[in-house]
């Protein structure tokens, strides 16, 4: 029996900082164990600052999920003042969150699932020529286009947020900019472009017909655009048996508005079972953290600088009344109740990146039906928030990746508790003090290693599936 | 020319940031001026034992390095060890990583305010223990030396910025190719001229509102935010309101004020970040370069005459009055 050791690192188009150690056992991996290298203390920063700087501060946790950020921060705040955005600065609000999170799975897709499919190891598949010349990192046509078309997305948020990533843009009360009918047939036909290259470049088709599929079988037909490039790959590489997941998915639900969320929230587990957040604890036994595992609104963050031995990862480990939940466009779209990703549900690498490709197209229409909503007259913004004096609240959204939350506590006019569970650190969590590892430990298992790999493909193509952010998971 | 590029301890949006580039997309514009990645975390196929390999190269000298660019700042915690972050796959810290390949490198560009100053991740207590990659906040000295030269004879290119603009990235890269950034091309805090000879007042959309010091009150509102909400444009460098951000904006265009994320320090304003300190209700800061005692003068007699559109507007979320219209000379 052929047993072996491996340690997967630099592990790069993950977003931050990743080491994967694997217990290789006849050529599959037995075990695995998901490392974040990086601590910066983002929390422990918080703590005695004005709570509003959590606006500023806050969104730099992350480049890519920074809006993200900046939503949760603002809900937390707003939570705590007790207040509430505008109808209609909740609707832009949710407009400029969506742009982030459809640019993140433009990006996700073309920059940093797609190119593993280059590598030499595929060089006898019958597609390869077709996905080098689509997605050589740094050359292919697909790259090239992707970024083309997201940076002119992305002139709605140069627009509407004055810049990205990084924008002061949303706040408790709405959006720092109202917008009048000039900015409004802007956006709208940034949005039609944005169709455009959707329609041509990713899908090869209408979004309504791509969103429209209701069966695994009927998306295995389809054909067309880098869309239909991935499921032939799919098809060819088994990508659906390759990471399964638990099939309990998780999502605070994606765009709050005033007639409710544009992706609704839950739990979901072989069908719809109610969500408490109260049961969410962090679980730091494997973690370089010290102190008892906590629900987040009492949680601290304090580093074990000596790093002990049983721990082994900077991430801690939330749990759902002691469970582990997988979170992401997956997750989303199954609690949302679309018949595809419910058909897809406990999938893996296929269900996760086609999951990603619906929402894509159904987040287009979101941004759609959003900007057509503008009101150009209406109030954007319900007021100043204030000093505040005492009070606590979270706010809960979705990134790209999935389910964020935010937990605030103010003392005395000064953040006195802040902490924050990123999307990844449910999905790239260590174990738990019963042992029971995070969901891309769980999902590795199984994954074949092929003779000589250091750096094994599969791995490789199960985690980027997740679309990792370590650096929100490492704040 | 050879590009290898770390991300050290930050946000990685100073990458996300350069992937905005336009007119030509950031591969065309790599392509064009002849850069060749040798690895970047974002955007490289290479992982694992392929980049460890390729490091090592590097550090070995066995691949020519030209430029070497740092993203985010450098964890030396805990006690010193760096072990706040490992690269991954090399049971290195980043720390060791930098000082090893920095001095292979013929430049060494910090990218962003983390790199550059230590930024963001400094903020607070530093619990990181971090630094940037030549200074400490202001001061010279931080993972590296501050007597620290490249090849080239030039200390770090400090490109600051939360995030980096990405022009600011690209058009470093473009004069360093061109042999075209020399010791005169750099301030004192090693920002490049190009972009630090400008302050984020130059162009800024409020201007007239600013020469009446015509005050925004509320975020949302169309005045001025010196006065009222912490900006600080007319003291931070940077063409933000010149060269616009994602098409057509900056932060003063959205509605926010800036607070000089190309600074040293920015991270610690030791006041709300949308609110102006003020003693005695006057704003402490002044314009850059601006004598106090004239500054005062001005701004009083600025504030007193006034226009009515302009007061009104100040305080609107979008304009209410409209600038009168002036008839043709020779008509009555």
């Amino acid at each position: 029996m052929s047993e072996a050791r491996l340690v997967v690192g630099p592990f790069n188009r993950v977003e931050g900082d990743l080491e994967v150690h694997l217990d290789v056992t006849e050529g599959q991996v037995a075990s695995a164990r998901v490392t974040a290298p990086l601590f910066r203390g983002f929390e422990q920063m918080l703590e005695g600052k004005d709570p509003r700087d959590a606006l500023t501060v806050t969104p730099r946790i992350c480049g890519i999920c920074s809006i993200s950020q900046s939503a949760a921060a603002a809900r937390a705040l707003g939570a705590a003042a007790g207040m509430e955005p505008t109808p209609q600065g909740a609707a832009m609000a949710a407009l400029i969150h969506a742009v982030e999170n459809a640019s993140d799975h433009l990006i996700h897709f073309n920059l940093f699932f797609m190119p593993d499919f280059t590598r030499p190891a595929y060089a006898g598949q019958p597609w390869h020529r077709r996905v080098v010349d689509r997605f050589t990192a740094g050359q292919g046509g697909a790259v090239r286009a992707a970024v083309e078309a997201r940076a002119q997305l992305m002139h709605i948020l140069g627009l509407m947020a004055g810049k990205w990533p990084h924008t002061l843009a949303i706040q408790p009360g709405g959006v720092t900019l109202a917008p009048g009918p000039r900015e409004k047939v802007r956006i709208e036909i940034t949005l039609r472009a944005f169709r455009r290259y959707l329609e041509t470049t990713v899908f090869g088709g209408k979004l309504e017909d791509f969103a429209g599929i209701e069966t695994v079988s009927s998306l295995m037909r389809w054909d067309r655009g880098d869309a239909g490039l991935f499921i032939e790959i799919a098809q060819a590489l088994d990508l659906d048996r390759l990471g399964r997941g638990s099939g309990r998915y998780l999502s605070f639900g994606a765009y709050p508005l005033a007639e409710g969320h544009g992706f609704a929230p839950g739990l979901w587990e072989g069908g719809p079972v109610p969500f408490d957040p109260s049961a969410i604890v962090e679980d730091l036994s494997h973690a370089w953290m010290l102190g008892p595992a906590a629900h987040p609104s009492t949680g601290e963050t304090r580093p074990d600088a000596a790093m002990r031995s049983e721990a082994y990862s900077w991430c801690k480990a939330p749990r759902l009344a002691g469970r582990p939940v997988e979170v992401g466009a997956l997750a989303r779209q199954v609690v949302d109740g679309h018949p595809l990703a419910q058909a897809l549900a406990g999938g893996g690498v296929l269900a996760r990146v086609a999951g990603r490709l619906l929402e894509l197209a159904r987040t287009q229409v979101l941004m759609e039906h959003l900007c057509a909503a503008i009101e150009t007259n209406a109030r954007f913004m319900s007021g100043p928030v204030g000093r505040i004096e005492n009070g606590h609240g979270a706010g809960l959204v979705e990134a790209a990746r999935g389910a964020l939350g935010h937990w605030l506590r103010v003392e005395k006019g000064r953040i006195a508790g802040y902490q924050i569970i990123a999307p990844t650190t449910w999905n790239f969590s260590p174990r738990d003090a019963a042992g029971i590892p995070g969901p891309l430990e769980a999902a590795l298992v199984g994954a074949p290693v092929g003779e000589g790999e250091a750096s094994p493909v599969a791995v490789q193509h199960i985690v980027r599936s997740f679309d990792p952010c370590m650096v929100c998971t490492v704040h | 020319m050879n590009l290898l590029w770390l991300q050290a301890a930050g946000c990685g949006g100073c990458t996300m940031s350069l992937l905005c580039a336009e007119n030509p997309n950031v591969f065309d514009l790599l392509d064009g001026a002849g850069v060749n990645v040798l690895w970047h975390p974002a955007i490289s196929l290479e992982t694992g034992v392929e980049v460890s390999c390729l490091l090592s190269a590097v550090e070995a000298g066995e691949i020519p390095l030209d430029i070497l660019a740092v993203e985010g700042a450098i964890a030396r915690g805990p006690h010193g060890t760096g072990r706040y972050q490992m690269l991954s796959g090399t049971g290195r810290s980043m720390l060791d990583w930098l000082r090893a390949l920095a001095p292979r490198a013929r430049h060494v560009m910090a990218v962003g305010t983390c790199a550059t100053y230590g930024g963001i991740t400094t903020a607070g207590g530093n619990p990181s223990d971090a630094v940037g990659v030549q200074y400490e906040g202001a001061l010279g000295g931080g993972a590296l030396l501050a007597s620290f030269r490249a090849g080239d004879g030039l200390p770090v290119i400090n490109v600051a910025g939360c995030p980096t603009h990405p022009d600011w990235v690209t058009e470093t890269l473009l004069l360093l190719k061109s042999g075209a950034l020399g010791p005169a091309d750099l301030d004192e805090l090693g920002r490049p001229l190009f972009y630090a000879q400008h302050l984020v007042h130059h162009g800024c959309p409020k201007n007239e509102f600013y020469e009446y010091k015509a005050s925004a009150e509320m975020l949302s509102e169309m005045g001025c935010m010196m006065e009222h909400l912490g900006c600080v444009g007319t003291q931070a460098v940077g063409d933000c309101n010149i060269r616009p951000w994602n098409g057509t904006g900056s932060c003063t265009s959205g509605g926010y004020p800036c607070i000089a994320c190309t600074a040293p320090e920015f991270e610690e304003p030791r006041h709300p970040f949308t609110e102006t300190p003020k003693i005695a209700g006057i704003p402490v800061g002044l314009p850059s370069d601006m004598p106090k005692a004239w500054f005062m003068a001005l701004a009083s007699l600025s504030k007193a005459a006034t226009p009515k559109r302009i007061a009104t507007n100040a305080i609107a979320d979008r304009v209410e009055v409209t600038p009168t219209l002036r008839k043709p000379k020779g008509r009555t």
